[in-house]
């Protein structure tokens, strides 16, 4: 089998077998999964409200998605995603409150990078222990998503906090109204498509051509590949390391500017868990960059699709009355089928690329025969 | 003893074996040569009853064979060594040899198992201590082990699969002399090997493979290393490289008193000290472990050296970063080739342009210049006559020679002033190590400053213009190539 195809298949019957799974419980639960399917699917696809929603749903997926796709090819896993979005955040929200006058036009890049930076400086703390003192970032990612959560919470309940919070003693710890001259335009009325989805979109075909056509980009692989001979051929490899998770971490710190500057409520908000700002992207992400092969422009329809499997799943809970629960369980679900398809997808991929480099030097060999044979005649006679 | 008539056996895509036909006689080493992938193995493994032949039938002393398992073959008197062991490591020598002995009900007395294995050992010089595990031991005892095991079940038949591959060239010695006398007491020897030297050494009569067919049959007296290279092949072979006379210029790789530690903090290196002149090929021979391997990894900047210096064109470069080794002009084929020299998931591409790639060349403001990179490849793959589909095919999917081609092929277009190659042609089919040579001699005729090391004392002989023996981490002896003889060199190598 052409291994785009399989490359396309295996994860796209995982889901399917996903869902199959998910009908059981929702008839185990009395309700008809036929039904609670295509609410699901109306949900995230059927109407152009519903395909605006998945897309800015899909939009810090993306971007998460994106950097997890730059720290694989380094073989740099990174689980710090909600922290790293957490930091870009805090500091792009710092600059708007420092800055709020600034035109929109300079505004609206500016907090964007101020976004890159925080989120890339707190994916640069365990690049940096992973590249010089080899502490695992598995470990150093997951303990820095919990202190950034705590600075933010900190500084919302105290620093930041909306003075008009302090005066009505509600003291709700979000901040202020930020300027709106830092607010993503709309891009098509009447919906909630933003700037956002363009920026994540952009951001995947960057990385693409980064890693794929750019001397670091190269670097960055041949490194994560393989680090002796990376390190053989004069490479940098902790620098590589430590960049790789940089630039993933500031692709999460855009996604963090993005969903505070793009939200409804145009302010930073907490509920005290990280999950109530980011929407779990920081780990959402990773499972579409998984679902996208881990190349950062099949992670664009992945997200796409996952992000409708989100907006969808909440339609679905409330149309056939499912516990909340049993939707997020599907999306468990889903996550589990696609990191084991993941397995077999790139079994298959070795397979049928030596058998295919066997075939095509086999038809090379018959004919480079036919040509010694032409020579060696020549010589004979 | 044995024949075996016209074996074919198909697997998808393959034709292993077409139509073999051989035989064994009692008292006698058989050789199947042939290349990797020849179908050596995959005869032996009809003949033991793990495949079943497609075509063809099998006679041992003069009656048709069934053989379905291997038990049924070792009931027949037929042991197989194979390639990989089959010892189980928390068990004694012992236990190993009376494992799966239980045909008459009764367990074996292992105290009489003991005795035999002692008897049997002495007998034929398979020094190994019955009570010892066999996790303790190593390669060469394990093989004595599986030997013994063989003897112990009676085999009149003997197969041995690539059994040097695992020995050093003194392990080795002592083997053939005791397959001599396996042979002399009347058992029929199959020994495998794609060595050729040890081939005519060693063997009775010769069976050549290619591509899963007999080339043809032939005796050491009869036939040459070269004929044989050719069998192997088939096609016209130079074993060594034609090399025009050169005037061997300026030192360009200078090294004095040069020690290093290895991975276990043992001096491995010793006080080294050599030059290698413009357009002069240095040969370093020695029994693998004697330091080259750290000796080569401190000359390329992957391992500091204790003390020393080591002068690339007059440049001091003792503890530099391999970037800076290489600006100064080294070029390195490693021994490791799939460790160190090439990353297996990327392209023949992608491995062509591993050093130059941000070279203005072939980039500009840190944008790949893919168009010109790719030209590059395709034009190195020509030239280097490297066998793959297309540049665009995973390295990891080529054969080891050209994984090899590739890598000497980037090393080489730079022009370099020092090429330090390790173990250049270990594990490589005869076709592409006579193109390795070639481009290695060709080098030297650019006035490159050449080091080959190398376990192959052929090898060596062939290439080197002067050569140097190393053991135990130091230099033990150096000449001109012109006043080396292999029995000399020999007797440096094991420390005499
Ligand atoms: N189990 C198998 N399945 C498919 N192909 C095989 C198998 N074993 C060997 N082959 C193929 O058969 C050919 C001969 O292999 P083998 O007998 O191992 O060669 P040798 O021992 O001479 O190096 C090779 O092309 C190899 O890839
Ligand atoms: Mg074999």
């Amino acid at each position: 089998m052409n291994h785009r195809l399989s490359g396309l298949l295996i994860p796209a019957a995982a889901v399917v077998a996903a869902l199959l799974i998910g009908a059981l419980m929702i008839l185990a639960l009395g309700a008809n999964p036929v039904d609670g399917y295509r609410e699901l699917f109306i949900g995230a696809f059927g109407s152009g409200d519903a395909l605006a929603d998945t897309a800015v749903r899909a939009m810090p997926l993306l971007l998460v998605g994106v950097g997890i796709c730059v720290a694989f090819r380094a073989k740099v896993i990174n689980i710090g995603g909600e922290g790293q979005i957490i930091a870009g955040a805090l500091v792009s929200t710092v600059t708007v409150l420092v800055v709020p006058g600034l035109p929109s036009l300079i505004l609206i890049p500016l907090v964007l990078v101020a976004g890159m930076i925080g989120g890339g400086f707190w994916g640069a703390i365990p690049g940096a222990l992973k590249a010089y003192l080899s502490v695992n970032e598995i470990l150093s990612t997951i303990m820095l998503n919990i202190v950034a959560v705590q600075i933010m919470n900190y500084l919302l309940r105290d620093p930041l906090i909306d003075p008009e919070e302090i005066e009505r003693g509600t003291r709700i710890p979000q901040t202020e109204r930020l300027s709106e001259n830092a607010d993503l335009p709309i891009l098509l009325d009447g919906t909630r498509l933003h700037l956002g989805v363009v920026v994540a979109v952009m951001a995947a075909v960057v990385a693409w051509a980064f890693l794929w056509r750019t001397t670091i980009g190269f670097k960055v692989r041949a490194v994560g590949q393989n680090p002796a001979a990376a390190g053989y051929a004069g490479m940098p490899v902790k620098r590589m390391t430590l960049l790789a998770l940089t630039y993933s971490g500031a692709m999460c710190g855009l996604a963090g500017a993005v969903l505070v500057f793009g939200s409804q409520s145009h302010r930073l908000i907490t509920d005290g868990s990280s999950a109530g700002f980011t929407g779990s992207a920081g780990f959402n992400g990773i499972v579409a960059a998984l679902f996208g092969g881990l190349h950062p422009l099949w992670t664009i329809p992945s997200s796409f699709l996952f992000g409708g499997l989100l907006v969808g799943a909440n339609a679905m809970q409330r149309a056939i009355q499912i516990p909340s629960a049993l939707a997020v369980g599907l999306n468990g679900l889903v996550v589990v089928f696609v990191v084991s398809s993941n397995r077999i997808r790139d079994r298959m991929r070795q397979r049928s690329e030596l058998a295919a480099a066997a075939r095509a030097l086999a038809r090379r060999e018959a004919e480079d025969e036919q040509h010694t044979d032409d020579i060696g005649g020549k010589v004979v006679a | 003893m044995l024949e075996m008539r016209g074996i074919t056996k198909r697997f998808p895509g393959v034709l292993a074996n077409d139509h073999v036909s051989f035989d064994v006689r009692a008292g006698e080493v058989h050789t199947l040569l042939g290349e990797n992938g020849a179908g050596k193995s995959t005869l032996m493994k009809i003949l033991f009853g793990l495949y079943r032949a497609d075509e063809g039938e099998i006679l041992f002393n003069g009656k048709p064979l069934q053989i379905s398992s291997p038990s049924a073959a070792i009931a027949a008197g037929i042991g197989m060594i194979h390639q990989h062991f089959m010892l189980v490591p928390i068990l004694t020598v012992t236990e190993n040899v009376a494992l799966g002995l239980s045909s008459s009900g009764l367990r074996p007395d292992l105290a009489d198992v003991e005795d035999r294995v002692r008897a049997l050992a002495d007998e034929y010089g398979l020094q190994v201590d019955p009570r010892a595990e066999v996790w303790q031991l190593a390669v060469g005892e394990r093989q004595r082990v599986e030997i013994l095991k063989a003897l112990y079940r009676e085999a009149r038949l003997l197969v041995l699969d690539e059994p040097t591959a695992v020995l050093t060239p003194q392990e080795v010695d002592d083997f053939f002399v005791t397959l001599r006398k396996l042979a002399e007491d009347g058992r029929g020897l199959i020994f495998i090997s794609h060595k050729l030297h040890e081939v005519l050494a060693l063997s009775d009569r010769i069976t050549v493979l290619r591509d899963g067919r007999v080339t043809g049959h032939t005796t050491p007296a009869e036939t040459s290393r070269q004929q044989l290279a050719e069998m192997m092949v088939g096609r016209p072979v130079k074993l060594a490289p034609d090399k025009p006379e050169v005037e061997f210029g300026e030192a360009r790789l200078t090294i004095h008193d040069l020690s290093v530690r290895g991975d276990r903090d043992h001096t491995a290196v010793d006080g080294v000290s050599f030059e290698v002149r413009a357009g002069e090929i240095l040969g370093i021979a020695g029994v693998s472990g004697n330091g080259q391997r750290e000796l080569a990894e401190a000359v390329a900047g992957l391992r500091p050296p204790d003390q020393g210096s080591i002068r690339l064109d007059g440049v001091e470069v003792a503890g530099a970063s391999p970037r800076e080794i290489r600006a100064a002009g080294l070029a390195y084929v490693p021994e490791e080739r799939m460790r160190d020299g090439a990353i297996g998931a990327f392209t023949v591409s992608e491995n062509l342009m591993l050093l130059d790639h941000d070279s203005p060349a072939y980039s500009r403001r840190g944008w790949l210049d893919l168009g010109s990179l790719n030209e590059r490849a395709e034009q190195l793959v020509e030239r280097f006559a490297v066998k793959t589909p297309s540049v665009h095919t995973a390295t990891r999917s080529l054969s080891g020679g050209n994984i090899q081609k590739v890598i000497l092929a980037r090393e080489i277009t730079s022009g370099p002033a020092v090429l330090l190659a390790a173990q250049p042609t270990r594990g490589v089919d005869i076709g592409a190590a006579e193109y390795i040579h070639h481009q290695l001699v060709e080098q030297r005729g650019a006035g490159t400053a050449i080091v080959v090391i190398s376990e192959d004392l052929d090898e060596v002989l062939a290439l080197a213009d002067r050569v140097a023996v190393m053991f135990e981490g130091r230099i033990v002896g150096v000449a001109d190539r012109a006043d080396c003889t292999p029995e000399g060199l020999g007797l440096l190598m094991a420390g005499g």
